[in-house]
């Protein structure tokens, strides 16, 4: 039973099917004049204005990347690349950000960029206030998340954009864990002063390795990655074909599913969460209850490991996770959790279900039939070992 | 049998996961993270070190059973590290392994083991279990391969602890563990053993002890036996009792360290000679059969992990405290060492040299 599609997401047949095509049949370099050139072209473009449409761009501002992070790099480093000539070399960034834009924002601070983290309200919620209160005339780029990918909570993108367009300042928004499960119309956001956005082919049943980076025309972001022409000089190296195909692909199926509202995945979500709540005394939701994305669930377990409890849970056949993981695959405290004052002790005790398409009811009841059971006797452990010393 | 295995990364521990696996066992394998490793430009160390940690995942991936890396950063600091510089910055020589064997692999991963309704915990040591046919209590003995042997590194297990752990190379020899592994096309087959202390790879200990502290080490002066001052040294933490190199002293005759006094930051160097001892006292005893010996007995003790055991009266004092008289005066009696007593291959108990 995979609950974690947060982390990532099954590829999508139809995906697949496109990808195996591209890869048996298109054999050129998209920069290559000759027909398999133009074919290899063709299917980047087709997957461009699949993109494009997802999220209510023009085709011409997409850039494709290698993924989310790829595009958070892109917007932060080549917003201060261009902007810096101009006295603007501030970033302003919420304490809450994915590490693709919160730890490239750090990096750039100790390379001696000035950097301000906006702080979060309890409820996993930036107050664009405090976005207000952080922007100056030495601001060149706010960037804040859509959706929080660890609490799911869903940021005031539209009200900071404004805020910071009025500041003078280029606004950024990480949309990995939104694109795919709400709509999103750039067309409208850039009126308001969206600038920059990022997305993940992975995050929505596509390919991992594979994103873009949405620029509104007239921002002149300096080229991170140089060497040849690709992508409009913005993103050189020749492009993943079979990638941007199978991310295009994913763009194109969910389009279509966004178009047909349908409240299965949240009902499922809320029906997992109210019968955690019900069943299992000290427990509680982490993150805003309305404001968020409808699969993710971000749950405290008082008393527990929650490393115990993913692990007793995977040994039974279900993937689900907590905070963040590292490198090596290990836990550390979630800085979301932390930087929503969350104490200590519940930030270990945090688990995150993220549901999908697949997922069925009957799964859920499982899920639900077992966790009572398996906290009680974590909570039985915790307690006789805290005893013993 | 659902059996947790505490995997290093070594091809001993590789081996005993694949030996309980192979038995048909429901194989959990568990690796300990010890210490930030990503984001230190002075990372710590070899043993455990992200590349171990991966070893270990391969070797559970290819043998198909599910691996953990469990972060232990915080334990291990407490349990471990802190006590290593503590025990230094005393004038005494620690051992950290017994530290991180008892109280923190056998301790948590038992913990662990409840949790997964796991029967066993597992390790690559090179020990054996077993139980006394007559009282039923659970024996610790010495491994097959007495010069791999790491039942010294165990004798703080509790019965409670041993009824749960099995150590499935302790009937190996390492040439035996390494063909096992190799047979079996195991990555880390021909993996070197690691010797120094893991998070110390450089083997300076007194460098780290130092960093730990802050360099905020007390100078001393070196005397000889009769109080005469030979010369000064900037901190305790960098001898111990043996020890011959580094004094820093111009005499005609070697000369060993023979005392070293926290009190007043003295180290005391004497001639070989004057480097034996005919007894000592233990402190936080641990006895295997959870009980001590009802009056004194003739046992063998251990004093330091290349030590070949020497004979004399074991005398316990009470539940915490044994006094051993040797047959002969042994070289380099540390304080802060291991002793453990045995009876034959079996371990008695042991404790901490006062």
């Amino acid at each position: 039973m995979y609950l974690d599609h947060n982390a990532t997401t099954p590829t999508h047949p139809l995906v697949r099917d496109a990808m195996v095509r591209v890869l048996t049949e298109d054999v050129g370099n998209p920069s290559s004049v000759h027909y398999y050139g133009q074919r290899a072209k063709a299917a980047i473009d087709d997957a461009r204005m699949a993109v494009a449409a997802l999220i209510g761009a023009d085709a011409s501002d997409i850039v494709f990347t290698s993924g989310g992070t790829e595009a958070d790099n892109m917007a932060l480093r080549g917003t201060l690349a261009a902007r810096a000539a101009h006295g603007r070399r501030r970033l302003v960034v919420s304490a809450i950000e994915h590490e693709g834009v919160l730890k490239t924002a750090r990096a750039l601070e100790r390379e001696g960029w000035p950097l301000t983290v906006v702080p979060v309200g309890t409820s996993g919620v930036v107050n664009p206030q405090d976005v207000a209160d952080a922007v100056s005339a030495d601001t060149a780029l706010v960037s804040v998340m859509h959706a929080n990918n660890e609490v799911g909570t869903v940021q005031p993108v539209a009200e900071i954009a404004a805020i910071a367009r009025a500041a003078g300042a280029w606004f950024h928004t990480d949309a990995v864990q939104s694109t795919g499960k709400l709509p999103i119309s750039v067309r409208a956001w850039s009126t308001i002063g969206v600038d920059l956005l990022s997305l993940s082919a992975h995050k929505f049943n596509g390919p991992s390795g594979v994103g873009a980076l949405w620029v509104r025309r007239g921002v002149q972001l300096a080229a991170t990655m140089t060497g040849g022409r690709h992508e409009r000089s913005r993103r050189a190296g020749t492009e993943n074909v079979s990638g941007i195909v199978g991310l295009g692909a994913a763009a194109a199926i969910a389009l279509q599913q966004l178009a047909t509202p349908n409240a299965e995945i949240q009902d499922l979500r809320d029906h997992l969460e109210q019968s955690i709540l019900t069943r299992i005394p000290g427990t509680a939701v982490n993150g805003d209850a309305h404001a968020r994305i409808p699969n993710t669930s971000n749950i405290s377990f008082d008393g527990i490991e929650a490393e115990s409890l993913l692990i007793a849970l995977d040994l039974e056949g279900i993937a689900v996770s907590t905070g963040a993981a590292c490198s090596s695959g290990t836990l550390e405290p979630s800085h979301v959790l932390r930087a929503m004052g969350v104490p200590q002790a519940r930030t270990r005790s945090s688990l995150r279900f993220s549901l999908g398409s697949s997922n069925t009811r009957a799964e859920v009841d499982r899920l639900i039939d077992l966790l009572p059971g398996l906290v009680e006797k974590l909570r039985r452990i915790t307690r006789s070992a805290a005893g013993v010393r | 049998m659902r059996v947790v295995v505490a995997m290093s990364g070594g091809v001993d521990s590789s081996v005993a996961a694949v030996l309980l696996a192979e038995q048909g066992h429901d194989v959990v394998g568990f690796s300990m993270q010890l210490y930030d490793q990503r984001d230190s430009p002075e990372a710590w160390g070899s043993c455990c070190s992200l590349g171990d940690l991966q070893d270990a995942r391969r070797v559970a991936n290819a043998v198909g059973f599910p691996h953990y890396i469990v972060n232990f950063e915080e334990q291990f600091r407490r349990a471990v590290v802190d006590n290593f510089v503590s025990e230094y910055a005393a004038g005494r020589t620690p051992i950290p392994c017994v530290h991180c064997n008892s109280g923190l692999k056998f301790a948590t991963l038992v913990e662990r083991a409840d949790a997964l309704d796991a029967e066993v915990v597992a390790t690559g040591h090179y020990a054996r279990v077993d139980r006394d046919p007559v009282s039923q209590l659970f024996r610790l003995r010495r491994g097959l391969d007495r010069d791999k042997d790491q039942s010294y590194f165990l004798f703080s297990l509790t019965q409670a602890q041993l009824s749960r752990a099995a150590f499935p190379i302790g009937e190996l020899t390492k040439p035996q563990v390494r063909e096992i592994a190799t047979r079996r096309g195991l990555l880390v087959a021909a993996k070197p053993d690691s010797h120094e202390i893991c998070f110390v790879p450089d083997g300076d200990a007194a460098g780290f002890v130092k960093r730990q502290l802050a360099n905020n080490v007390p100078a001393g002066k070196i005397e000889d036996t009769s109080g005469k001052t030979l010369g000064d040294h900037d901190g305790i933490h960098q001898f111990t009792i043996g020890q011959r190199k580094g004094l820093g002293l111009s005499t005609g005759v070697p000369l060993y360290v023979v005392k070293i006094d926290p009190t007043d930051h003295r180290v005391v160097v004497g001639g070989k000679h004057e480097l034996g001892r005919k007894e000592l006292t233990a402190s936080r005893v641990n006895w295997i059969a959870g009980a001590p010996p009802s009056g004194a007995i003739r046992a063998a003790a251990q004093i330091r992990h290349r030590h070949r055991e020497a004979s004399g009266l074991l005398t316990p004092h009470d539940a915490d405290h044994a006094h051993m008289v040797f047959d002969e005066p042994q070289t380099a009696v540390t304080p802060g060492q291991a002793v453990v007593f045995y009876d034959g291959d079996a371990v008695i108990g042991g404790g901490w040299i006062d």
